[in-house]
């Protein structure tokens, strides 16, 4: 199915069957509490799902990695000078076709998260995407989405008994279609719309008590949608009546634009809907992602040119709304792309890649550093990841929705994840985390390529730190060391016998600070 | 679980409110049935059930000739699959411009490429599909949908609707056949080659896009059982270097191309048992080796529980408990490895299994919207046009049967990525996903149209006929049997006496006596020039049937 088709699909549908005698269920409002909690704050959250797997190293560009990468990608490489530079930033930038979100940047709306994934990555789309929403470990399968259980925790025992007086408005609501990430303990917590200015009256005809059975089971969840898109698109009409828009950047001809457009209305028509999940797919670049005579277009350009357009027109029209100080956006895919192109003009699957988080509350700038490409890239070589998703998802849910404590730890499905300094509401400052190199470093081990054994030396201000190994899939291959090191200069053998040869990973990490070095094992 | 179980099953009455939503109901039940041979009651239910598991509906005539025979005579038929081609699509999209390469009502399957027409023509294979379904006697439609939705492929992607054609047309001709055959020539076609990359595939820089695809959803899958590596997935890649797309004949083939061909071996996982699969150096190479690796691939017990699995959340249901996977999956995945891969044997099993027929089984599949739409045609006895009407009329009314179900989120020819429809893997909610608050208003309109207004375009209104759909039934002048004909037509599930009376409502409103319908209806019969009473007739037949269309029951087979 095209998202174009479901964007289209209302206009399909004849006027004119109601007045047919049946019952009408009345949608008015529907009022009465159950005394259930309202949400903890106003804030509302778009995410952009980037299907496919966005090629993240022609996103946001290393170039002080260049050499290296210009021997392992010549033939997708962008050109060096057609990189957006961003301000205060000499070693990292945009794609050519970012220009809204380079302008977003140097305004102070955009934070960066470099190198995100989740270890022991998995390089299937689906499986991938399925560890995405749910937020588990790559071992592990679980049945809900990171954002369905937030919800479930402001919203306990959706849907019995909603809607209610302070939340009468769906959960979250998807443009074209939802997803897993929605999906709470009892039913997905989010509805799919493509028309907001149609209010459908579904009729239950039968309302006798279905069976214990997998025939019951669907005919109740048949009448619950029911009764659902007769409530939401009441109150979703009623938004969108309300709501305008103001920017007049949207391009009609953009999907992700169309998508945003709607977004930007309900919440200024007064939706109260916590978080609108949007999508761009395409990313899936195995061959052909650049124009061969000119690296800077192609396929992934169009992409990305589209993803910045709606991204800069969606947060023009807040802007001009006044209502930008309580919508946040952030970007994700299910995996990065392989260092190494292949013949084809494309790239395989990767693994770490960065993502986007914008709007006011962001603290601006850039998490992290830029990947390390090794001298000499092999086919498997893949990114390591420096931070992980489950950090972004509990900076959203702890920093940006304002849950703490058990919720919070419901909400990540018991797993343990540090904030990262990406909204301002963080402690932390993202200075912390954009000095981190100068408090830690991690020198050249020697001898490097390895045979057997070899040595590492670094130098921190001393405490707890850990040392761990990375094979070329981002696989943990031995956490070499943790525990407490005096301050200055220390070091380490690693031994590297029965590892295949390739290039493998090296990584010290000490709080918020991270240092990583490519080891060759030959 | 028999009927009696299942009858005594209802829970607790709870209180219905018109206000506030509910959870849906939990299934506790659980059913140990396997696949021994089903012997119970063979009624129009058990028909009904087969039926609109393995057609695309069925209609009056379907259930009253299956009834009268046995439950293996049945599958037996369903199974026996025409072993000749249905005549390739034909030149009916002609409008104000007129194809270069192909004449109207010319075949255009092996014409040169028509490239401003490619659109055309795979609305044009749409519609010749969407036929052969209405009309299917046989699983043979069914089975080419199966695989469609497993070898997923997009034709916006592929483009050239010619090579659309012939890959569609592979699906069919193995649809029943051997797996392992099947999937060597889908590998094989410029369709698949085209759409994930394998004709840009070569030993320089292998690209691993087939390679992965075939062994996580096509082959081996990725069951808790299933421990292929990614060096798997790149050794696999380079095993399929070198294939290309002849474009110079018609339609285009795929051809083998040395020069490109990774010539080394290539070595496997223990998955596999370590196989080494030797490089070879020679014009037949690329085949030589793509055998070895199908046979190494194959001999993994996984492949044939991953297909039996596929074939059960299509067939019978999504959740497959430890029950199902110990009594039903394991058995058949068994035999499929102990038949050389024969699917035609895992489908009599199962069609024929005290497991397929339990009652804890029936009416639990959500209707993907290609069956809910062409079975509402054929229920329904909706006229498409197909017959001598101009090419303009029938393409424009067929297309609009494909749309609709598009609309409802199926595409056929063009589901939304390789691993097919989310409805057939996505955890925890499957089938479900078909209903959605875009979706159920498009179920809903569609069928409101059929029944009122109709689809008119070019002259033709393509509409229901209340009067002729309702002598289908035994007696429409008595308004007891026709309610409980028609509920028990047109539902999986027997209707409750409640369902009885509150449908009833419809063609006899405020509580008129019996008498008043049978008046109704033998006046219309008597005098169908009574344009008040036909009216009237009409606007009551209406009411009902709608009423029946419109129930949560009538998404579920």
């Amino acid at each position: 199915m095209k998202r174009r088709k479901f964007l289209q699909a209302s206009t399909l549908i004849p006027v004119g069957l109601s007045g047919f005698g049946f019952k009408n269920l009345s949608a008015a409002p529907l009022l009465s509490s159950l005394g259930l909690s309202a949400a903890t704050n106003d804030n509302i959250l778009v995410l952009i799902q980037l299907g496919g797997g966005n090629d993240g190293l022609n996103t946001v560009i290393p170039l002080d990695q260049y050499s290296n990468l210009s021997k392992a990608r010549s033939n997708v490489l962008i050109p060096d000078a057609n990189v957006l530079r961003l301000t205060g930033k000499t070693a990292t930038g945009l794609h050519p076709a970012m220009t809204e979100m380079r302008a977003m940047y140097d305004n102070g709306l955009v934070n960066i998260v470099q190198n995100t994934g989740y270890p022991n990555p998995d390089f299937s789309h689906f499986r991938s995407t399925d560890i995405w929403h749910s937020g588990s470990n790559s071992n592990q399968v679980w049945l809900t989405g990171w954002i369905g259980r937030y919800l479930n925790e402001e919203f306990p025992g959706y849907p019995t008994g909603y809607p209610t007086t302070d939340m009468p408005d769906p959960l979250a609501l998807g443009i074209g279609s939802f997803t897993t990430v929605t999906q709470g303990p009892t039913i997905n917590m989010g509805i799919g719309v493509s028309d907001p200015s149609t209010v459908y009256n579904l009729i239950n005809g039968n309302t006798e008590t279905p069976p214990n059975t997998y025939h019951g089971k669907e005919l109740s969840y048949i009448r619950l949608i029911n009764e659902q898109t007769n409530v939401y698109t009441t109150a979703i009409k009623a938004a969108n009546d309300k709501g305008k828009n103001l920017s007049t950047k949207y391009s009609s001809s953009n999907n992700l634009a169309e998508q945003l457009k709607i977004v930007a209305r309900l919440i200024h028509g007064g939706l109260k809907t916590k978080v609108y999940v949007v999508s761009l797919g395409g990313f899936d670049t195995h061959s052909l992602q650049v124009d061969t005579s000119n690296h800077s277009l192609g396929d992934h350009a169009n992409l990305l040119s589209t993803l910045s357009n709606a991204i800069g027109a969606f947060q023009d029209d807040l802007n001009l709304l006044g209502i930008k100080d309580k919508v946040a956006g952030m970007t994700y895919s299910e995996f990065g792309r392989r260092i190494m192109s292949n013949l084809s003009g494309g790239t395989d699957h990767g693994a770490a890649a960065p993502l986007f988080v914008f709007g006011t509350g962001v603290q601006a700038g850039i998490i992290g550093a830029n990947p390390t490409i090794p001298d000499l890239v092999m086919v498997d070589d893949n990114l390591p990841m420096q931070f992980d998703m489950r950090q972004v998802y509990v900076s959203v849910i702890k920093d940006w929705f304002g849950l703490s404590g058990s919720k919070l730890d419901n909400a990540m499905g018991g797993i343990q994840a540090n904030t990262l300094p990406i909204f301002k509401a963080n402690n932390s400052s993202i200075q912390d985390f954009s000095d981190m190199f100068s408090r830690i470093s991690l020198m050249e081990p020697s001898p490097n390529p390895v045979q057997s054994t070899t040595t590492i030396k670094w130098q921190t201000d001393g405490g707890l730190i850990s040392i761990k190994l990375y094979d070329p899939l981002g696989q943990l291959v031995k956490e070499v060391f943790t525990g407490n090191v005096p301050s200055g200069i220390s070091s380490q053998a690693i031994s590297m016998e029965g590892l295949r040869a390739g290039n493998y990973f090296v990584q010290l990490s000490q709080g918020n600070k991270i240092a990583t070095k490519v080891l060759v094992k030959i | 679980m028999n009927r009696k179980d299942f009858l005594t099953l209802k829970s607790p009455q709870k209180k219905e409110g018109n206000t506030k939503f509910a959870a849906p109901s939990k299934v506790t039940r659980r059913t140990a049935t396997g696949i021994a041979e089903y012997t119970g009651t063979w009624s129009k239910w058990e028909v009904k059930h087969l039926l609109s598991r393995t057609l695309f509906g069925y209609t009056h005539a379907d259930i009253a000739k299956y009834t009268a025979k046995s439950m293996a005579d049945t599958v037996d038929e369903l199974l026996n699959i025409s072993s000749t081609e249905p005549a390739p699509p034909t030149n009916d999209y002609v409008s104000t411009m007129q194809d270069p390469e192909c004449a109207e009502n010319d075949v255009w399957v092996n014409t040169n490429n028509s490239v401003n027409f490619n659109f055309q023509r795979r609305n044009s294979l749409r519609n010749w599909w969407m036929r052969l379904m209405v009309n299917d006697t046989t699983i043979r439609e069914k089975m080419t949908l199966f695989w469609h939705n497993h070898f997923a492929t997009e034709s916006e992607n592929i483009g050239d609707a010619r090579t659309v054609y012939t890959l569609l047309k592979t699906l069919r001709t193995h649809c029943l056949g051997n797996v392992k055959a099947l999937t060597k020539a889908v590998t094989l076609e410029p369709g698949m080659l085209k759409y994930l990359n394998g004709y840009l595939n070569n030993k320089v820089a292998p690209d691993e896009n087939y390679g992965r695809e075939l062994q996580e959803l096509f082959t081996v899958g990725k069951g808790s059982g299933s421990n292929y590596t990614e060096d798997d997935v790149k050794a696999s890649a380079r095993v399929l270097t070198g294939w290309r797309i002849n474009n110079g004949v018609n339609p285009p083939v795929s051809y083998f191309h040395l020069n490109w061909h990774e010539t080394a071996d290539k070595q496997f996982s223990s998955f596999y048992g370590n196989t080494k699969i030797t490089g070879k150096n020679s014009p037949t190479a690329g085949m030589e080796e793509l055998d070895d690796m199908l046979a190494m691939i194959f001999a993994q017990n996984e492949v044939a529980k991953h297909i039996c699995r596929r074939i059960y959340t299509f067939f019978v249901y999504y959740t497959i408990d430890s029950n199902t996977e110990t009594n039903v999956i394991e058995p058949l995945a068994a035999m499929l490895k102990a038949n050389n891969y024969n699917i035609k044997s895992v489908m009599d099993t199962l069609l024929k299994s005290e497991h397929f027929y339990d009652m804890a089984n029936r009416g639990c599949i959500i209707k993907q919207p290609v069956d809910y739409f062409f079975a509402l045609a054929k229920h329904a006895y909706l006229n498409i046009p197909v017959g001598t009407e101009a090419n303009t009329v029938k393409y424009t009314h067929q297309k609009y049967l494909v749309e609709i179900a598009a609309y409802s989120g199926q595409t056929l020819l063009d589901p939304p990525s390789v691993a097919g429809w989310q409805a057939y893997y996505q955890a925890p909610s499957f089938h479900e996903l078909w209903i959605t608050s875009n979706t159920m208003p498009v179920r809903v309109a569609v069928v409101g149209q059929f029944i009122t207004s109709g689809y008119s375009r070019g002259g033709h209104t393509m509409k229901m006929n209340v009067f002729s759909l309702a002598e289908k039934f035994s007696n429409p002048s008595n308004p007891n049997t026709l309610v409980k004909e028609s509920l028990e037509y047109f539902l999986s599930m027997p209707p409750s006496a409640t369902l009885l009376a509150s449908t009833k409502t419809f063609l006899l409103p405020g509580n008129l006596p019996d008498s008043t319908w049978t008046t109704v209806w033998n006046t219309y019969k008597s005098n169908p020039g009574d344009t008040t009473n036909t009216k009237t007739c009409s606007d009551l037949l209406t009411y009902m049937f709608y009423s029946i269309l419109n129930l949560a029951e009538y998404q579920l087979q």
